[in-house]
């Protein structure tokens, strides 16, 4: 296998993939990594899916009617973890991996065997997170935000197995981070400055900086916590002197860059997509890397603004209320240069460059819901309440998660050298769109109502609405079936897609032919 | 070679062995923690050492060969290695933070500090002191009877892990300037400062439970002292290990006065360990 001749023979000429299985199992090219993570992102979402229609499911109707309120409480935490650590973060280093070697002028990326370690660590640590369901005690059931002393007095025994999965997904995302920093710093083509990468590669680039910076936090709150279970500390008790705030303090400090991380690639992808079908230039390319970046250093100092609620100083509450509020303003930089762009183009209305409008439309949505819960004295009415939920999930869903989909209607005929068929796409963007906003947006009034989150039950002048979220749930699950349909129809079916299928599309990416060669760039290319 | 060529390393099954270890050490160890025993988790002790063997030596052999010969893949290299130090200064970040957190905020509060004296309501009689000598329940948490001092075994080892610093950049410069015996001396001289280091943390920590009652059990100093010192002595013990493997290599005549990036990353690593301690010197033990 490695037979240093071989190595050597091999190194001096580039060749295609190897055959069978171990082409994905031993594979050190970046595309085939970008397509495992795609794929696993993929299954990640329907199982995290499932989770939501269970949760859907009970609260149907008020009253406790399908699973016990224990089983409901494990779903939630199941359904949070696997869709923030499986399905949104592997899909954007998916998409990056797929994506960044080849808008860079790069043959792959930096450190391609770090690459395979970073992918094939995730479908161990997921495996091992959902045993957890079928131990004694049954899977976690804090909450995917796991506060202490939920998650290390009350939990059950199985934590000990999402604490180690936690640390397998942070060495995960580490190693991917770091990869994609020496990608960008050391691969590009020459005369591939700085300010003349795409944005999606300025925005994964810090995000990447975000994950080095945050993900080794967590990686302390959990070995915290499992030294707190089993050996006795007393870190989030304050019986030994310890604070359970203390718990929440280092979590949010991971907590807020990681929302982040979740949204920086998908403000890329939409300054990618609607610039093409706007058939005009990205207005104001300096102002959104400066504006990401902004964001990117505010988000290391607002986290306790998850935490208004829990007896923090005068003091604490107004700074971070006014710090929260100023992330408001790069936000607004980046919405008003999308809507600059469009202004007088000439627009048409492809999957992707839908799936792009919606996401401007409903991420700002989910942005003013976030300005909100941002005042301090008004969040101690929204606290813990569906309005927080209905505002995360106007940021993750038609947010990350359509960003995601319109990334892949759009580099789907590059990665697979075939067309998506456009009439199934446009039906699956308002199946989703009407899905999505039937289940989120009544979520706003029963949460201003006062209907608490992660609660199996609810009062009666709540059931209306919470039948309307459960068929919009439903609606909003198989369209995303439908999705995997379209996708291998086009893999397996599809019209042959041309190098550059879109009109307005620029970028290196565009240069190489559809199918791209399996190693993007075998020498550098010129850039003017 | 870069202008014309990209270099793209060959496939390789390290990474899956990798993946498969790391999977069954943390596993096993979970199973160890629940069950109170593991095989998994000495399968997976075992595959994560053969993996390090493996995969570095397959490393060290490409290099050998001239593969790794190319200065966009060293610059990969020193990139790699220096955000991985950063990811490891934002771990040491979060157990300072921690720290200070409850020092200057949670334990004072808990004593009826600040807008919201808590303590009327929990433990009336808990007092503000660092370290926490008397925890708020003495039933759950003893405290400890006295604490480290700092001008004893913990200075010794602050003058050992900054001599084995200064050794290092020695053994740096006589690499540089091609006196491969005097490097080798000094990176020995390295090694043994390490070691000596890491027995005097042992003796200290035998001396915490036995002689001062400051254990893992002991309240939030005790938490605090050895989830920061063990840490720093773990990474030690890492950067020892990699020395020690440097030191080999050198001896093998592997590096060039010019060309040793391995010997540089093993003297990042060290430096920053070196950093570390004297954070904790400061912090846990002096102040």
């Amino acid at each position: 296998m490695d037979a240093a001749s071989d190595i050597a023979h091999e190194a001096q000429h580039h060749h295609g993939p190897a055959s069978g299985l171990s082409r994905w199992v031993f594979t050190t090219n970046h595309k085939d990594i970008g397509t495992l993570y795609m794929w696993f992102s993929f299954l990640m979402f329907l199982t995290g899916g499932s989770m939501a229609l269970v949760i859907r499911a009970e609260l149907f109707q008020p009253g406790l009617q399908l699973v016990d309120p224990g089983f409901f409480n494990q779903m939630t935490t199941m359904h949070g973890l696997i869709m923030v650590f499986g399905a949104v973060m592997p899909a954007f280093v998916g998409l990056a991996n797929w994506l960044i070697p080849m808008m860079v002028g790069a043959p792959d990326m930096a450190l391609p065997r770090m690459n395979n370690l970073s992918f094939w660590i995730l479908p161990f640590a997921f495996t091992m997170l959902l045993m957890t369901l079928f131990m004694d005690g049954g899977a976690p059931n804090f909450g995917w935000t796991f506060y202490a002393p939920l998650s290390t007095q009350y939990a059950p025994p199985t934590v000990n197995y999402f604490i180690f999965g936690v640390h397998l997904m942070g060495i995960s995302s580490i190693m991917g981070a770091i990869n994609v920093i020496a990608t960008i710093f050391n691969m590009r083509a020459p005369g591939m400055t700085l300010m003349k990468m795409p944005l999606f590669v300025w925005t994964w680039l810090i995000t990447a900086f975000l994950l080095l910076a945050a993900m080794p936090v967590l990686a302390c709150v959990v070995t915290m916590m499992l030294f707190d279970i089993n050996f006795g500390t007393s870190f989030f008790n304050a019986a030994g002197g310890g604070d359970p705030v203390l718990f929440q303090h280092l979590f949010w400090f991971f907590g807020h860059p990681e929302v982040y991380i979740m949204i920086l690639p998908a403000f890329g992808i939409v300054s990618q997509i609607i610039p093409t079908f706007s058939r005009k230039p990205l207005f104001g390319y300096a102002s959104m890397v400066y504006a990401t970046a902004s964001i990117a250093l505010l988000s290391f100092i607002v986290w306790a603004h998850h935490m208004f609620t829990v007896g923090m100083p005068l003091a604490g509450e107004l700074f971070f209320m006014y710090a929260t509020m100023l992330i408001a303003v790069p936000t607004g930089v980046k919405v008003f240069n999308w809507i600059s762009t469009m202004f007088r183009g000439s627009l048409t209305f492809e999957t992707p460059m839908l799936f792009a409008i919606a996401f401007i439309v409903l991420f700002t949505i989910g942005g003013f819901s976030g300005l909100m819960l941002a005042i301090s004295p008004a969040d101690f009415q929204y606290h813990d309440t569906y309005f927080v939920v209905a505002h995360f999930h106007y940021v993750l869903v038609p947010g990350a998660v359509f960003a995601i989909i319109a990334a892949v209607y759009y580099w789907l005929p590059k990665w697979c050298g075939r067309m998506y068929d456009e009439r199934l796409g446009k039906i699956h963007f308002w199946w989703s769109f009407i899905g999505l906003n039937l289940t989120f947006f009544p979520m706003h009034f029963i949460g201003l109502a006062g209907m608490p989150r992660r609660i199996p039950d609810y009062a009666l002048q709540f059931a209306d609405f919470n039948m309307l979220a459960s068929i919009g749930g439903f609606v909003f699950g198989f369209a995303q079936v439908f999705f995997l349909f379209i996708v291998i129809r086009c893999i397996t079916s599809g019209e042959k897609a041309a190098a550059n299928p879109w009109e307005g599309a620029e970028g290196l990416e565009w240069t190489l032919p559809s199918p791209a060669p399996y190693h993007s760039f075998g020498t550098p290319p010129k850039i003017d | 070679m870069s202008q014309q060529h990209y270099y793209v390393p060959e496939q390789s099954h390290w990474p899956i062995v990798a993946a498969v270890s790391l999977f069954l050490l943390a596993a096993g160890t979970a199973h160890a923690l629940i069950h109170g025993q593991s095989l998994l988790l000495l399968i997976g002790l075992v595959g994560v050492i053969y993996l390090f063997v493996g995969w570095f030596s397959t490393v060290v052999k490409e290099n050998q060969e001239g593969l790794l010969n190319d200065p966009q893949v060293d610059r990969s290299f020193r990139l790699g290695m220096s955000w991985f130090i950063f990811s490891e200064v934002m771990f040491f970040a979060a157990l300072f933070g921690a720290l200070f957190y409850v020092r200057h905020l949670a334990v004072p509060w808990l004593a009826g500090e600040g807008d919201k004296p808590m303590n009327v309501l929990l433990w009336p009689e808990f007092i503000n002191s660092w370290p926490v000598m008397n925890p708020p329940d003495t039933q759950l948490f003893q405290g400890p009877t006295t604490t480290v001092d700092p001008w004893h075994l913990p200075l010794l080892n602050t003058l050992l892990l900054v001599t084995s610093s200064i050794t290092l950049t020695f053994a740096h410069h006589a690499l540089k300037h091609e006196k491969r015996i005097t490097a080798i001396n000094w990176m020995l001289a390295t090694i043994a400062l390490g070691i000596a280091f890491l027995f005097v943390q042992a003796y200290e920590y035998y001396e915490a439970y036995t002689h001062l009652g400051l254990t893992l059990h002991a309240g939030i100093y005790g938490g605090t002292f050895f989830i920061l010192t063990g840490f720093h002595g773990m990474h030690v013990t890492l950067g020892t290990i990699i020395l020690i493997v440097i030191t080999g290599r050198l001896m093998r005549g592997h590096f060039s006065p010019q060309r040793h990036f391995g010997f540089e990353a093993s003297a990042w690593y060290w430096h920053f360990v070196d950093v570390v301690w004297l954070g904790l010197f400061i912090f846990v033990y002096v102040l």
